[in-house]
């Protein structure tokens, strides 16, 4: 070292060569990086700008949107026929019931609303009172729904489930499904890891069981075996039949998903908490759970997103879910022929749950990742 | 401060710890072997031992981290058994700072401090806070009692882990190489904590490596190697005149540095 260096002088930054950075240099590195990138390249945009026009010319630009019946539609087969689902709108959210008494549509809209006021809430990050919010949707919203949409009380006037169908349904019984599932898989993640091997047993063949079977056969079962083993003549309601099964299938994915947050957890946390005299329920329920379901909810939210498509299996036991219910619609006498709006729509409103819920558990991935980098 | 070992003892009080004989296996591994130790009230213990001697083992056997095959443990006048509710009643009033901290992440210092005396203690929140907001001072850290663990340095977090304890009023610590995972200017901070303790007449049980430490506050030195209790001394005794070959050998491995 001479005395040159003594004094340190930063050398100051130059912004990087024109090529190497901007727009232009990353269209020639990622999409004409090769002949192969090039031609694939090429080949995408030959199909996108053939097919995509099409696409949304039928269904925006030439689409039907007014009227009240098919006859607008039945005029200009070009576009496609919202009008149908316009008009059919309440059935296939709410159910027959429901689209078939306007005066009572006020019951599932005032349960969705509180639903997202709910929930928009709490998927934001800087809520204060989150655990109340979560809390209200785990408890009172549940007996709000059945008040409102089972009725009976208070003057409403009964829908009972075998009126259920739509949206409606697909939420009742991935809702069901995820309430119960929850408890049930932690439940059985925790007894995955007990030190008592009876318990052990138990657990791993109930998850092994369920994971190991397809949901259509459970709720096959649920539907045909379940009633063979109650005394003939008593009705056993459908729509509890599948969210039986529904929730007991979901319980070990979710032990599952729980089990990997357990697996993250230091031996050290389990030693302090134990050092400092807590017993099991209480080392579990303050130091390892909380730890856990954090590091897990990922996870979970992605088991939630395959049971929210899922519960479209229940046609096979004659339920009207979200799906049928908008096949069934476009095959009435009014609407026949209209099936692709049908679909697209089911989809749609599919795609907008499970995008938003997968999103979600993105961006709370990337939140847990820095935070644990600190 | 006291070197002077035989006055020392003189005030000790009665036995807190008695270990018995005691014999633990890994599997085939036959980890402690016969080991006899009696701990009095007030008395400041150094273990020490080459790695893999049995020092942790030994120190997690007494507030039941890990249990022991034969030869019993009786802490406080309880005997250690299989019997949860005695563990529990032992872990209560024995303290444990281990060399990873295992401060609980999700909780703030204070949250870390109260738990157990709220959940374990059952004493009031207030009152715990009150108490927990003591230790703090104590240990020279009441300004970080609102941040989480993840934002404290390493010999913070230790400090705040020796509080934890603390606030359970426990009548045994046991220490298991808790400075060895700082760097070395966190040391000192974390070292003068537990002088302090020692002063006030703690009993404590300590693994470490910081011979300045045992010099200046224990009463004895055990050192351990293949699983026993190969020599015991005063201090002063221990590293002047060490009578085993094994534990000149290790000691003079040790000083070297
Ligand atoms: N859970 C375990 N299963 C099997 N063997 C173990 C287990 N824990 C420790 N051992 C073994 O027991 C022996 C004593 O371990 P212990 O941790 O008590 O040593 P130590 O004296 O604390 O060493 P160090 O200074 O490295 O911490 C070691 O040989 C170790 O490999
Ligand atoms: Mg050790």
């Amino acid at each position: 070292m001479t005395d040159q260096n003594s004094q340190f002088v930063p050398i100051p930054d130059r912004p990087a060569p024109a090529t190497t950075v901007g727009p232009v240099a990353w269209i020639r590195d990622n999409l004409f990086g090769s002949v192969s990138s090039s031609l694939t390249t090429l080949l995408f945009l030959y199909l996108f700008f053939t097919y995509v026009p099409l696409f949304i010319d039928w269904a925006i630009l030439s689409a039907n949107w007014t009227g009240s019946d098919r006859s607008v539609c039945d005029a200009n087969r070009e576009g496609a026929c919202w009008t149908f689902i316009g008009v059919r709108l309440e059935q296939i959210l709410f159910g027959l019931y429901f689209g078939s008494n306007p005066d009572q549509v006020w019951r599932p809209v005032t349960v969705f609303i509180v639903f997202f006021a709910l929930l928009i809430p709490l998927m934001m990050e800087r809520t204060p009172y989150k655990k109340w919010l979560a809390l209200t949707l785990l408890i009172p919203f549940p007996v709000l729904f059945y008040v409102l949409i089972h009725g009976g009380s208070f003057g409403i006037p009964v829908a009972d489930t075998t009126q259920w169908g739509g949206f409606l349904l697909t939420f009742a019984l991935a809702f069901v499904g995820i309430l119960f599932a929850l408890p049930l898989g932690i439940l059985l993640a925790l007894g995955r890891r007990s030190d008592m091997p009876v318990i052990r047993a138990i657990c791993v063949t109930y998850i092994e069981f369920w994971r190991g079977t397809p949901l259509i056969t459970i709720l096959f079962m649920a539907s045909v075996m379940l009633p063979l083993f109650f005394p003939a003549g008593v009705e056993f309601d459908k729509v509890v039949r599948a969210m039986i099964g529904i929730t007991l299938f979901q319980s070990a994915y979710t032990a599952e998903a729980v089990r990997g947050g357990l697996s993250a957890i230091p031996k050290g946390q389990y030693e302090a908490a134990m050092a400092l005299g807590l017993g099991y329920w209480r080392r579990t329920a303050f130091i390892i759970l909380p730890q856990a379901l954090k590091i897990s909810i990922p996870s979970i939210v992605n088991t939630f997103i395959a049971l929210f498509k899922d519960t479209s299996l229940v046609s096979i036991i004659g339920l009207l879910d979200l799906l049928n219910m908008a096949q069934t619609a476009s095959r009435s006498l009014e609407w026949n022929g209209y099936d692709m709006e049908g679909y697209l729509f089911a989809g749609f409103i599919f795609w907008m749950f499970c995008y938003g819920m997968s999103r979600y558990s993105q961006n709370l991935e990337r939140k847990l990742d820095t935070d644990r980098r600190h | 401060m006291t070197t002077d070992a035989p006055t020392a003892s003189a005030e000790l009080g009665e036995t807190v710890i008695n270990i018995d004989r005691l014999n633990k296996w890994y599997g085939q591994f036959h980890v402690l072997k016969d080991i006899d130790l009696n701990v009095k009230r007030g008395e400041r213990i150094v273990i020490c031992g080459p790695s893999g001697s049995g020092k942790s083992t030994l120190i997690r056997c007494i507030n039941r981290l890990e249990s022991h095959q034969e030869g019993t443990i009786t802490v406080d006048g309880i005997e250690l058994t299989e019997d949860t509710k005695h563990i529990n009643d032992i872990r209560r009033e024995v303290g444990m700072v281990f060399q990873h901290f295992n401060l609980f992440p999700h909780l703030t210092v204070l949250e870390n401090c109260t738990l157990a005396p709220i959940w374990v203690r059952k004493t009031a929140k207030k009152e715990a806070e009150e108490i927990a907001m003591r230790y703090l001072e104590r240990v020279k850290i009441p300004e970080q009692a609102n941040k989480y663990p993840g934002q404290l340095s390493g010999g913070q977090q230790q400090r705040v882990a020796i509080a934890r304890s603390l606030c359970m009023n426990p009548r045994v610590m046991l220490f298991d190489e808790p400075t060895s995972a700082l760097d070395p200017e966190m040391i000192a901070e974390v070292l003068d904590v537990m002088v302090g303790l020692a002063e006030d007449g703690m009993t404590m049980l300590c693994v470490t490596h910081e011979m300045g430490f045992a010099r200046k506050v224990a009463n004895r030195v055990i050192f351990m190697d293949g699983g026993q209790i190969v020599e015991q001394n005063e201090p002063e005794a221990f590293f002047n005149n060490p009578q085993n070959e094994r534990t000149q050998l290790f000691l003079s491995q040790i000083l070297q540095h």
